[in-house]
């Protein structure tokens, strides 16, 4: 089972991306279960989602308290929640920032890790100048399938397709794309 | 020989079974194919208002829709006294679910009506004071609110009677009840509380409402008739004496409604869409002493020393809905305070 | 038909297949988006012959019901929480008159204080009112039980509930089988009632009845409700005949052969539990549980069955008899009249407090040493609870319980779980 723990504030679209996670991994076959931490949301409220994938019927409930992947929308938590909370040495960890981890004072944080699992992208930018709206969660989500391979990029397009009505689609793929090629380059500078 | 033409005049018109009238314009319960949606044998106190009331509504309704009438009833006298384990008196099909839900029961009902294609089917919704401008009284705002296809009657005796005559937000002021007692400084239901439903249903905006009384018979039965002509929300809320609870005598039942009508205090009009547009004239107003005087709840304000100041805030609320309702042709006595909408919303005296 | 869908939505189309004619809704959280998503499909055009209709409260949507359904429409209404004591008498009235309503009940905690989270105290609060109650411990299962609940509720002529975890189910993203409309209507017929009200055929629907026969009616409803102990296997059966899988039932025993220990709890928390089953046999221990499917009637023959070998029952709640301790553990006890083992009540999840695999298995394992208390309160903070006692010691005026103990635990957005 891969287990994905999203950290994001209110109105960053941190359930959707979830479910979106969760909905690509179906159309490959696979089990998910996406659901959100239910605080009483307010915009700019810090929010957790969680999605887990696995090939088999999944019954666990808890919250993802061991997770296997981190995404986290909004590098202001880092000062105010215990993100990393449960995340093995093995984890992914995307960062939506346009610096890099020693940038956001993770450098010494992020030398635990392997480092071709780790990223930080410039989410919001990206979701910016694609859809308009400073909502990461597609840029990053795309980020992570480049890194982890645990989704493909296609299946991410054809949930993102099915959420949304074309005009608000395809601009969101196109941002997936472009994420997710900013994110394979920097994985494959990090291997040459 | 000389012919003279003799004249008759039929004194009143509120004699029900009156032959000398065409027979449309006779009274359903003249009528021996009548219904009897409710029978005999309920278990009504002598004189009860509520099942007079109760009997020409139905009946009519039963008429306006070709039989094709379901009745959802509050709890209350009429609920109880009609269905007397293990007897029902009711011809008609009838459901008593709760106190404060018939409008929300009929609500569905008619909506069942509705989705099996039964258009012809139509529904009403009875309660008593108690169950209608009290604990019904969000259901029937949310009835009103849809303006879902429900005609519900309101049976007024003044009181939740069939627990034992406790004050209501219909209870007018200074009348006395179990828990709004004749003593101390303020004596009975005090003045400037109270609620007007019919009001508050016009405020909705639904097509049709009625006020009626069990002074005049075709009247009511005219109205329930015209309700039944409209789909959406209505609302009929018809006067009852209690003789039980009001300390009057059975006999007196029709009297005391008619100087209820008549002194003003319960005027009886029609609206459409939230705007007043038939009222009856009174022909002869009488002062409200008169209609008070015949029921034990008012005795406290007679007696060796009347409490002259309480009268006067009761006539006060006669002549206002004169005034308001252009009940009278003649020239007023002086009205009392502002308008205001409740009945007895007067203010206690000094 | 596979999907990818919320659970709430996962409902709200079950429910669409299942032809219903009256629809009322009033929202509550956590319960709103599966009438939200029926009222769509109403609006949409897409259930013909359903009206929808928006009530003014709780009260009003169950009162609707009750109309529409003595009047012969298949009728559905969903609350949790508040919402469901809110209708509380109309909820004895349904069951008191025989009606066939099917009402979901998202499951959330009911306060004061104030809890939006997932835990049973609702449908516990109606638990003897009359309404047969199942509950679901996937959304899957959510689905399908509302088919068979249907089917049960108009051959029995008996409200039912069917209980999903809030949140935890109703906004759970999952994967789905949704069944086919020829599936359904093949399995659930149209609703032929027992009592109607109709012209043609009146009838006083009611009536008061006197120390005469009210325990015979009231015999009688207990009657019904120990008859769909055999109709809800029956239907469950004829379930996965048709379905092709396995949902509802009164009970679902897992890995019960040889163990020593039984869990029993309702719900989703079933899952967490057999994964912890799982982990704790692959270390060879004797573990191994039971899910409760029906809890109203409960289901006690089914439950000596599969409980009555083993040394030690832990039954997993998330409710509370305040003043007393277990609720469902009362009928666990009940049903294992006569037989000698130990039982342990474990109180857990109240108000959605997180129950975590790490939690259970060292409740598990405290339990295999017989090293529970009788009543457990899981992962209760103690060192709050003595603060706050403390204080309540030394003053009169302490102000608000609630509020001194979330000044205590600060900011709870940090935490995980």
């Amino acid at each position: 089972m891969f287990q994905v723990r999203i950290h994001g504030r209110g109105g960053q679209g941190v359930v959707s991306g979830a479910e979106l996670l969760a909905v690509a991994a179906f159309y490959e076959g696979r089990f998910a279960q996406a659901f959100p931490s239910f605080g009483s949301e307010r915009m700019g409220a810090p929010v957790m989602a969680f999605c887990r994938i696995d090939d088999r019927e999944i019954r666990l409930r808890e919250p993802v308290m061991n997770p296997d992947a981190l995404i986290i929308q909004d590098p202001t938590l880092l000062q105010s929640v215990d993100l990393f909370s449960g995340l093995g040495r093995d984890g992914y960890i995307i960062i939506n920032s346009a610096r890099g981890f020693d940038d956001l004072g993770l450098g010494e944080f992020a030398r635990g890790f392997r480092a071709t699992r780790l990223a930080t992208l410039p989410a919001t930018e990206i979701a910016i100048k694609h859809v308009r709206r400073p909502v990461p969660n597609v840029p990053l989500l795309a980020g992570f399938a480049a890194i982890s391979g645990e989704i493909r990029l296609d299946s991410l397009v054809a949930a993102i397709r099915a959420k949304f009505p074309a005009a608000v689609a395809e601009p969101n793929v196109a941002a997936a794309a472009e994420a997710y090629a900013l994110a394979a380059k920097a994985k494959e500078a990090l291997h040459a | 020989m000389e012919r003279t033409t003799v004249k008759f005049y039929q004194t009143g018109t509120f004699t029900v079974g009156n032959r000398l009238l065409a027979p449309h314009e006779r009274s359903v319960q003249a009528d021996r194919a009548r219904t009897n949606s409710l029978n005999s044998g309920h278990r009504a106190c002598q004189g009860c208002g509520e099942a007079l009331g109760a009997r020409y509504a139905i009946d009519t309704a039963m008429r306006a829709t070709n039989n094709q009438l379901i009745a959802v009833n509050a709890t209350g006298c009429l609920e109880v006294f009609s269905t007397p384990y293990p007897e029902t008196s009711w011809q008609i099909p009838w459901i008593h679910s709760l106190f404060g839900n018939a409008a929300a029961v009929a609500s569905g009902v008619a909506a069942a009506m509705h989705v099996q294609g039964r258009t012809d089917v139509r529904v009403v919704a009875q309660g008593g004071d108690g169950g209608t401008t009290d604990i019904g009284f969000g259901c029937l705002s949310g009835m009103f609110e849809r303006n879902d296809d429900v005609l519900y009657i309101c049976y007024d005796n003044e009181a939740y009677m069939n627990t034992g005559i406790q004050r209501s937000s219909a209870t007018p002021g200074a009348a006395r009840t179990a828990t709004t007692p004749a003593v101390g400084g303020e004596p009975g239901n005090p003045f400037g509380t109270g609620k007007n439903v019919p009001r508050i249903a016009m405020a909705h905006g639904i097509p049709y409402v009625a006020t009626a009384s069990v002074a005049d018979l075709h009247d009511l039965e005219a109205k329930i008739a015209r309700a039944m002509e409209f789909r959406g929300a209505r609302y009929v809320h018809i006067h009852v004496p209690c003789p039980l609870g009001w300390g009057s005598a059975p006999a007196d039942t029709i009297k005391i409604a008619r100087l209820a009508v008549e002194s003003g205090l319960y005027p009886l009009f029609e609206a459409l869409n939230g705007r007043v547009t038939e009222a009856t004239k009174i022909r002869r107003p009488v002062p409200v002493t008169e209609y008070l005087r015949l029921q034990k709840r008012f005795a406290h304000l007679f007696g060796a020393k009347p409490d002259e100041a309480r009268l006067a805030l009761i006539q006060a609320i006669a002549d206002r809905n004169i005034l308001e309702f252009g009940l009278v042709d003649a020239p007023n006595p002086a009205p009392g305070p502002a308008p205001d909408q409740a009945p007895n919303r007067e203010g206690a005296p000094a | 038909m596979l999907k990818q869908i919320e659970g709430s939505v996962a409902v709200a189309e079950g429910i669409a297949l299942c032809r219903p004619q009256v629809i009322c809704a009033y929202p509550i959280t956590p319960q709103t988006h599966i009438v939200e998503g029926l009222g769509e499909l109403v609006k949409a055009g897409e259930l013909p012959g359903c009206a929808f209709i928006n009530v003014e409260s709780e009260f009003a949507a169950l009162s609707v019901a009750i109309g529409s359904s003595a009047a012969g429409a298949r009728t559905y209404t969903a609350t949790s929480s508040q919402g469901l004591l809110f209708m509380a008498e109309a909820v004895y009235n349904a069951s008191g008159l025989g009606l066939p309503i099917v009402m979901t009940i998202g499951n959330r905690a009911i306060g004061a204080p104030i809890n939006i989270w997932n835990d049973h105290s609702d449908s516990m609060s109606m638990r003897d009112a009359g309404w047969i109650q199942l509950f679901a411990e996937t959304n899957q299962e959510a689905l399908d039980l509302h088919i068979q609940a249907f089917r049960l509720a108009e051959e029995l002529s008996c409200p039912v509930m069917v209980c999903m975890d809030g949140f935890i189910l109703t906004h759970a993203v999952e994967r789905v089988d949704m069944p086919t409309q020829a599936q359904v209507d093949a399995y659930l017929p149209p609703f032929e009632p027992r009592q109607v009200l109709d012209p043609a055929e009146p009838v006083t629907i009611g009536a008061m009845v006197g120390p005469e026969a009210f325990t015979e009616v009231r015999y009688l409803a207990h009657h019904k409700q120990l008859k769909a102990l055999t109709l809800i296997p029956q239907l469950a059966a004829q379930f996965e005949a048709q379905f092709g899988r396995k949902s509802g039932g009164l009970i679902r025993p897992y890995r019960t052969e040889g163990a020593e220990t039984i869990v029993v709890a309702l719900g989703s928390v079933n899952g967490t539990v057999q994964e912890v089953v799982d982990e704790m046999r692959a270390d060879g221990v004797a573990i191994g549980s039971v899910g409760i499917g029906s809890f109203r009637p409960f289901p006690l023959t089914a439950l000596r069955e599969a409980l009555q070998h083993a040394k030690r029952v832990v039954v997993l709640e998330k409710c509370l008899a305040v003043g007393l301790g277990g609720i469902v553990s009362d009928g666990v006890r009940k049903s294992l009249s006569g037989i000698q083992l130990k039982g342990y009540t474990v109180i857990a999840g109240l108000g959605g407090r997180a129950i975590t695999r790490t939690s259970l298995r060292q409740l598990f394992v405290d339990a295999g040493n017989d090293e529970l208390e009788q009543v457990t309160f899981l992962d209760l903070n103690a060192e709050v609870v003595a603060n706050e006692l403390e204080r309540e010691a030394e003053a009169r005026r302490t102000g608000p319980t609630a509020e001194s103990i979330l000044k205590r635990i600060g900011a709870v957005s940090s935490r995980i779980g």
